[in-house]
C-alpha cells in the first residue's frame, strides 16, 4: 500500500517523528561527549595559563606540567565569591595568574596575566579571542604582541594601579603609566585589550593593594581578601595575624570565629560578632 | 569500480564547469569570512564538504517519504542536526580546531550551497549519486577558498600557513622596501579576488564554447 505523503496527518506525524528522532540523537551525542569536552576545555585553560607563565609544553604533558606548578586558588573579593586568582610557583618564585575578560571588535576577548610576587611586574601574559579578524585583531595572540608586556609594571611609583596602555606608535601614555604598541590595523581590538587590562586590574585592586596576610597566611575564612583555603586557626594563621592579618579580619569574619577562628582573629572577631548580634 | 557517466558528472561538474561559487555564485558570504589565512580556509572547505555530502546522502535516503510542503524545513533540520553533531565531535576530539572554527561551524548551516544541493539534487537523485554530488560541490567550494586564502595570506601578511614567506629583511620596518597589503585582510578584497577568478574562469570557458 502506498501512503499518501501529501495528507495533513502524514505531514504532521512525519515532522513530529523527525524532530523527536533528531532531538534524541543530539541529546545522546551531547551527553556522550560531555565529559571529554569539559576535560578538553579545562586542559585548554591550563595550556593558556602555561603560555602566560612562559612555559613550553610542547615536549611534555601539559596537564602534568600545570599540576607541578600550580599551588592554590586565592579568594579575592570582599564577599569572598570570586576565585579568580591562581598562585603558581615557577623556579621557586611565586607567580599569580589573573584572569582577564573584555570586548574586542567582533566578540569577547580574554586572557591570563601572570604577575611576579610583588604584584606589580608582569611575568607573562596570554590573550585569547572569540572571533577577531585573523591577521589583524587575531594577532593579539602572537608572541610578538604578547612579549611586549613582559617586565612592564602595572603600578606607578606611588603604588597606584595604572595598568598598561596599549597605544598606537608615536603616542605616549600618561605620566606614570607604562605602554606597549597597539597592533597596526587592529585599532578597536587594541583598544579592547587596553580597556580589558584597565578594568580587570581595577577589579583586582583588593588583591593587588592588600599588604596583609603574606605568603604564610593560609586561612580563607579569616583573611578572605587574600589568602588560600586551609584550616582556620592553624599555626600558619596565627603567624599571619601577628604579621598584620587583623586588617583583613575586620569585616567578614563572624563565620571564621564561629568555626574557631578566635585563635587567630582574637579581638577583632569578637567585635564583629558583637556588632552583628 | 566503474562510475557511471552521471556519477562522474556529479563529481567533476561542480569542480569546474558548474562550480557552486564561480558559476552559481553560492556560498560567497563564508568565502569572504574565512579566507584571510589558509588554514581556516582549508578546514572550512573540508567541513562544508563533509556536511554537504552527508546531508545530501541523508536527504536522498528519505527523499521519497518527505512531504513536499515541509521539505525545506526537513532539509534544514537534517543540516542543523549534522552541523551540531560535527561541532560536538570536534569539541570532544579536536578541541583546538573546534575553537578556531567556532563561529564558522555555525555559518555552515546558512551556506546556500547546502540548501541548493539538497533541493536541486538530493531530492530527485539516488543516495550514491547524491553523496558524490555533495563531495564534488564541497571540493568545488573548497578549492576556491584555498586559492583566495593563498593570495590573501601571502600578500596580506607575508605568510603561508602562518609561516613567514616574505623575508623579514624586506620590510620597510627593517630597512627594506616591502610593505604588506592591508587591503588583502579586508573582506572586500576577498570579493574582488573571487570576482577576478570568476572573470578568468568565464573567459576560458567561453572560449571553449
Amino acid at each position: 500500500m502506498k501512503m499518501n505523503t501529501e495528507s495533513n496527518v502524514y505531514t504532521i506525524v512525519y515532522s513530529v517523528v523527525l524532530v523527536v528522532i533528531v532531538a534524541v540523537l543530539l541529546a545522546v551525542v551531547n551527553q556522550g561527549l560531555k565529559s571529554r569536552q569539559e576535560a578538553n576545555a579545562q586542559l585548554d585553560q591550563q595550556k593558556q595559563m602555561l603560555v602566560a607563565l612562559n612555559q613550553d609544553y610542547n615536549n611534555t604533558d601539559p596537564a602534568a606540567l600545570y599540576n607541578s606548578l600550580v599551588r592554590d586558588t586565592l579568594l579575592v573579593s570582599e564577599d569572598g565569591k570570586a576565585a579568580n586568582i591562581i598562585r603558581f610557583e615557577v623556579e621557586g618564585q611565586t607567580k599569580y595568574i589573573l584572569r582577564l575578560h573584555g570586548q574586542g571588535l567582533w566578540g569577547g576577548i580574554g586572557g591570563y596575566l601572570a604577575l611576579n610576587a610583588d604584584k606589580n611586574t608582569i611575568y607573562g601574559i596570554n590573550f585569547n579571542h572569540e572571533s577577531e579578524t585573523p591577521g589583524l585583531g587575531g594577532e593579539i595572540v602572537t608572541p610578538k604582541f604578547r612579549n611586549q608586556f613582559v617586565g612592564k609594571h602595572i603600578k606607578d611609583q606611588q603604588g597606584t594601579i595604572r595598568s598598561i596602555a596599549v597605544l598606537k606608535e608615536g603616542k605616549t601614555a600618561d605620566e606614570g603609566q607604562e605602554q606597549v604598541d597597539a597592533w597596526a590595523g587592529a585599532t578597536i581590538t587594541s583598544t579592547g585589550v587596553n580597556d580589558m587590562l584597565l578594568n580587570n586590574l581595577q577589579e583586582y585592586s583588593d588583591f593587588l593593594n592588600k599588604q596583609c596576610c603574606k605568603q604564610v597566611c593560609k586561612c580563607t575564612n579569616c583573611c578572605k581578601n587574600d589568602c588560600t583555603a586551609c584550616q582556620c586557626g592553624s599555626a600558619e594563621d596565627e603567624q599571619c595575624c601577628k604579621q598584620g592579618g587583623e586588617q583583613c579580619c575586620k569585616k567578614s569574619d563572624a563565620q571564621c570565629c564561629k568555626q574557631g577562628g578566635e585563635q587567630c582573629c582574637e579581638k577583632k572577631c569578637e567585635e564583629t560578632i558583637n556588632k552583628e548580634d | 569500480m566503474a562510475l557511471s557517466k552521471k556519477t562522474k558528472e556529479a563529481f567533476l561538474g561542480p569542480l569546474n564547469a558548474n562550480n557552486p561559487v564561480l558559476v552559481q555564485i553560492l556560498g560567497i558570504c563564508s568565502a569572504l569570512a574565512v579566507t584571510v589565512q589558509l588554514k581556516p580556509a582549508i578546514v572550512m572547505g573540508l567541513s562544508v564538504t563533509i556536511i554537504v555530502a552527508l546531508s545530501n546522502l541523508v536527504v536522498s535516503l528519505i527523499r521519497k517519504s518527505i512531504p513536499t510542503r515541509i521539505r525545506i524545513i526537513i532539509q534544514l533540520v537534517v543540516v542543523a542536526a549534522l552541523v551540531t553533531i560535527v561541532s560536538e565531535v570536534l569539541k570532544a576530539f579536536a578541541y583546538d580546531l573546534a575553537m578556531q572554527l567556532s563561529v564558522y561551524l555555525g555559518l555552515i548551516i546558512t551556506n546556500c550551497i547546502l540548501m541548493g544541493r539538497l533541493e536541486a539534487y538530493a531530492m530527485t537523485n539516488d543516495p550514491w549519486d547524491s553523496l558524490v554530488d555533495g563531495l564534488g560541490n564541497g571540493f568545488g567550494y573548497a578549492w576556491i577558498l584555498v586559492v583566495v586564502a593563498f593570495v590573501r595570506e601571502l600578500f596580506g601578511s607575508g605568510k603561508l600557513f602562518g609561516l613567514q614567506i616574505i623575508p623579514e629583511s624586506w620590510y620597510v620596518a627593517n630597512g627594506g622596501f616591502y610593505e604588506n597589503c592591508g587591503m588583502m585582510l579586508m573582506p572586500a578584497m576577498a570579493l574582488i579576488l573571487v570576482g577576478c577568478i570568476i572573470w578568468f574562469h568565464r573567459s576560458i570557458n567561453d572560449e571553449k564554447k
